[in-house]
């Protein structure tokens, strides 16, 4: 037989389990052209759906006149939010506790917003019968800076105001003024004011994380099929978290949710983009319901870029206080987050900023106080997670950039001052200042790896060389070393203190074995290039010894797979992956009393073994896992259900803490504002490691969507609230062209309560790229007086921080 | 709206007639009109690239090229570079290198890259930079991208002069 001959080694690599660079199962459909993306879906008499949207940031609505489009050939129904308004949805709920006009209702709030809906043969009469609509707007001051929203007598959100023209509480508490949206606090303020108040030195300063996009390839979009004959809505689309989104759909439209089936197929790229519910869901739903045929709504990129899902817009102001050695002793971060017209942030219930509260970065800081301010502005609704969890990004830029300022402010090396305030493996699980529980970590031994793989000392020398040259008219370009060592926070979350619209962030696992010894898993979670597929089912023949060449993975039909709440926030591996290894690990505790049984010993008196039972002291004596599988189905085994399938709903305990240590090397041209990224290391501490292939993917990504943010890529406004970057044409996308070569590195420091360990990683190089990119550019400019300058660093900002600094001549 | 015109292009080999508007895009012909899928639309801007097809040889962004200038065009899409059984170098190398995540850009990338690597056939990483600057992808990285193309080069050409 050929399990006698095969030796252990050889048994263990057929599976392709955990730490195998596995090839991925997705690519023979999507290197032949055959992947299946919601813009690939054509049904039988499908329609199509489209917004005609607002030229203006704010405006009133006078009057929505559609009979001309109405004649238009190809239109078929033009809808507005009075036709809405009888079904109760014209508006909607957002997932912070808000809502949002699903079409304009009286006035618009954002440039781009939606106003009608135009339901029509193809898209070129979508085109002509938009065209046709005609909206009288009466415009409205434009308020597009949160400061001076916070003092305006001008009022946004009307809705809002009790009948006495007074301001009722918000979903997170009271609210200060008629544009406020909340005010949330972490840590001890008092105790904290006093740390700095009495430090010896304090490093103080105001930045801006600017808005930007994520921008996945593939825009938003869905097709709404309602069968009017059997009752059943079937939604396909773009959805991070298909679940969730037949919940959502099924409270607001009042279809039952067994009646609602919810299908995300492959999708080109999330990022966090996909993550909320759009007015181009609920209005195809409604089309779709109206006219009893499909309707396919498919945003452009300028509605992609102007409407779904902006990130960031935080403007920060830190305080950070240290003894004259350089011990940190608290630190106070006060921000003012623009949430533009709707407050739509996809973020925990209670975390109305997600988790900010993180941002004492990797350091023992004793004493630390946050408090977040959410503003109404005429921007346009989102603060997503872009590759990102929950606010983690502005966090670890806040902390990152922080400490390059309190270093300057010491006059001490940055990288020095990190380490003498890590957080100490002994100190595991750490408890910090503002609130969470830090699972695992071993910053030093990840920081000294970094800066000895890029000989740190021999590259300042070479920068201080570079800085004499310079002076001495040698070179035009600066050198700079970003530095950056970051903690991420994912996996959310515990149900206890996690929730979406009150659904708890748990997320799942079911699994099916095969009388042949093949399987198929489903999970709550929906790759959208993560390659779920590969992962998955290498965790799976780990745990139940089966060939991962014979497991199946689907995810993202909510009629067949175990509710979960989706992917974003590295929440797929960190919670569904520990489903499918609890799941698994089910599978194995059936499958032993089968092995047992049929080996005519007591449960206890075998073992699992890589791919089979053995009798404990007698490895002859065994039964394969694929042996097992039929036995449990051709054979009547006393006291045990036929078949072996299992389903594990997890829990998580905490969140999961991966970190790394990011080195960037730039050379700066002062006369064109063009930085090079001569060298970019990635040390990634991401816990036990699933497939190295993939985790390597995943940085690279990562880093590359970091480069975008911290080098050029924006959501920017105009004062009347025009977007100025609608287009690819001026929102940045690097290139083939402008990308480096990453190296990759890792240590492994496994989450103590995931039960394999890992603790997920693709939004980590995103978390971590983005201060270590631009710490580089602002490091360049050091030796000359600089401490902080705002992202994106552009060419052009670039070249006006050394005409500011005074560099050219 | 504008009166229908009778237009024949060949794509994938297969010669294909029909009545369209001119201003139909030559990615809506493929993609609605003949259910090739493999483009994609990731802008219509002509600035992403998820769309390259070849058309007479050529390189091109069919989102913003008009069904009308396309007329008596030969077109190879991703569809028509390999079979299941008999996949082109290029797509055996992206599975290889993990040149690819979401899978959205793909088809675009390995239809470039098949015209690259006959303009260039043996480029240098830099030539390979350039030569794709014209096609974005938000997941990768690039790096494994240039990595599959090298891969792949390197076995056409190996392949050719064993031929030889
Ligand atoms: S869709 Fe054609 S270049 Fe983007
Ligand atoms: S693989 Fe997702 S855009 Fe390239």
């Amino acid at each position: 037989m050929k399990d006698e001959v095969e030796s252990r080694e050889d048994r263990v690599a057929g599976l392709k389990g955990m730490g195998c660079s596995r090839k991925r199962v997705e690519d023979a459909r999507f290197t032949q052209g055959k992947g299946n993306y919601v813009d690939d879906l054509k049904l039988d008499g499908m329609l199509f759906g489209d917004f005609v949207r607002s030229p203006y940031a704010h405006a009133r609505i006078v009057n929505i006149d559609t009979e001309a489009a109405l004649k238009v050939p190809g239109v078929l129904a033009v809808l507005t939010a009075k036709d809405l308004e009888p079904l109760g949805l014209h508006w909607m709920p957002t997932l912070a506790g808000d809502k949002q006009m699903v079409l304009a209702d009286g006035k618009v709030l954002f440039q781009g917003q939606e106003v009608a809906y135009v339901v029509v043969q193809d898209r070129y009469a979508a085109a002509d019968g938009i065209e046709a609509v005609e909206v009288d707007y009466e415009e409205l001051p434009v308020l597009v800076n949160p400061f001076e929203a916070l003092k305006s007598d001008v009022v946004l959100r009307e809705d809002l105001l009790a009948e006495d023209g007074s301001i009722p509480d918000g979903a997170h508490g009271p609210r200060k003024h008629h544009n406020h949206i909340f005010t949330w606090e972490a840590g001890d303020k008092d105790p904290t004011l006093e740390v700095i108040d009495n430090a010896d030195v304090v490093a103080e300063e105001t930045m801006y994380y600017h808005r930007t996009h994520p921008c996945p390839l593939e825009t938003c979009g869905c097709v709404a099929s309602m069968d009017k004959v059997n009752g059943k809505l079937t939604l396909w689309g773009t959805f991070q978290a298909p679940h969730a989104i037949r919940t959502v759909v099924s409270l607001i439209s009042g279809i039952e949710e067994h009646n609602i089936r919810v299908i995300s197929p492959d999708i080109g790229g999330g990022f966090g983009n996909k993550v909320g519910a759009y007015p181009g869901y609920v209005c195809s739903v409604v089309a779709s319901i109206v006219t009893g045929k499909p309707v396919k709504w498919i945003e452009d990129r300028m509605d992609n870029l102007m409407t779904t899902a902006f990130a960031r817009d935080y403007h920060m102001t830190g305080r950070i206080a240290a003894t004259k050695e350089g011990k940190i002793t608290g630190v106070h971060c006060s921000v003012t987050a623009d949430h533009g017209g709707f407050d739509a942030c996809a973020d925990p219930t209670k975390f109305p900023a997600g988790f900010m509260n993180i941002c004492t970065g990797s350091y023992d800081i004793p004493t630390a106080y946050l408090e977040v301010d959410g503003v109404y502005t005429n921007k346009a609704p989102g603060g997503v997670s872009y590759r990102c969890s929950f606010r983690v990004t502005e966090a670890v830029y806040f902390i990152e950039r922080m400490i390059e300022v309190l270093a300057i402010k010491l006059n001490m090396d940055a990288a020095e001052l990190r380490r003498i305030n890590f957080i100490k493996k002994e100190q595991f699980p750490y408890q910090a200042a503002l609130g969470w529980e830090y699972d695992s970590g071993d910053y030093h031994t990840a920081w000294d790896k970094a800066l000895k793989a890029v000989d740190y000392d021999g590259l300042r020398a070479e920068q201080a060389q570079r800085v004499e040259d310079f002076k001495a008219g040698k070179t035009r370009k600066l050198m700079g070393i970003g530095l950056t060592f970051f903690t991420e926070i994912v996996g959310a979350g515990p149900v206890k203190n996690c929730d979406i619209l009150g659904l708890g962030m748990f997320d799942s696992c079911e699994i099916r074995i095969h009388p042949t010894g093949s399987a198929i898993a489903r999970l709550g979670t929906i790759s959208q290039g993560q390659g779920h597929a590969t992962t998955f089912a290498q965790i799976l023949a780990s745990e139940i010894g089966l060939p991962a060449d014979s497991i199946t993975i689907e995810e993202g039909d909510t009629d067949t797979a175990p509710y979960g709440l989706g992917t974003y926030g590295s929440r797929s591996t960190p919670v569904a992956g520990a489903a499918t290894a609890m799941a698994g690990r089910k599978i194995r505790a059936k499958a032993q009393m089968i092995a047992a049984y049929l080996l005519e010993v007591h449960d206890d008196d075998v073992e699992f073994d890589v791919d089979r039972f053995a009798v404990k002291g007698a490895p002859e004596k065994f039964k394969t896992m694929n042996e097992i599988a039929f036995a449990a189905y051709n054979q009547a085994i006393p006291g045990i259900e036929p078949g072996l399938e299992a389903v594990s709903y997890y829990d998580p305990p905490n969140m999961t803490y991966p970190f790394g240590a990011y080195v960037c090397v730039m050379d700066i041209d002062v006369d064109t504002g063009v930085p090079v990224i001569r060298r970019f290391y990635a040390l990634d501490d991401c816990g036990t490691r699933i497939n190295p292939m993939i985790i390597e993917g995943q940085v690279h990504g990562g880093l590359t969507e970091a480069l975008a943010v911290a080098l050029g890529q924006e959501i920017a406004y105009d004062d009347m609230g025009n977007v100025k970057t609608g287009t690819l044409m001026d929102f940045f996308l690097p290139t083939a062209w402008e990308v480096p070569n990453y190296e990759t590195d890792h240590t492994v420091t496994p989450s103590p309560h995931h039960p394999i360990g890992a603790k997920g990683v693709g939004e980590s190089p995103h978390v971590g790229g983005v201060p270590c990119f631009s710490n580089a550019v602002q490091d360049a400019f050091r030796p000359f007086g600089n401490t902080h300058t705002n992202m994106p660093h552009d060419h052009w900002r670039i070249w006006k921080t050394a005409n500011e600094l005074g560099l050219h001549g | 709206m504008s009166k229908k015109q009778h237009y024949k292009i060949t794509v994938n080999g297969k010669e294909e007639e029909f009545l369209a508007e001119p201003r139909e895009l030559l990615i809506h012909t493929l993609r609605e009109r003949l259910k090739i899928t493999g483009p994609h639309i990731g802008c219509e801007t002509s600035h992403c690239g998820a769309c390259t097809v070849t058309v007479n040889g050529k390189s091109v962004k069919s989102c913003t090229v008009f069904v009308a200038q396309a007329d008596g065009t030969e077109i190879t899409t991703i569809e028509g570079i390999g079979s299941p059984d008999a996949l082109h170098p290029l797509q055996e190398a992206f599975k290889e290198h993990h040149g690819l995540q979401c899978g959205f850009c793909t088809p675009g990338m390995i239809i470039r890259a098949s015209k690259l690597l006959e303009e260039i056939p043996n480029p240098s990483e830099e030539e390979i930079r350039f030569g794709m600057a014209g096609n974005i992808c938000r997941c990768t990285g690039y790096q494994n991208i240039v990595k599959s193309i090298q891969a792949a080069a390197a076995e056409m050409n190996s392949a050719k002069e064993a031929a030889e």
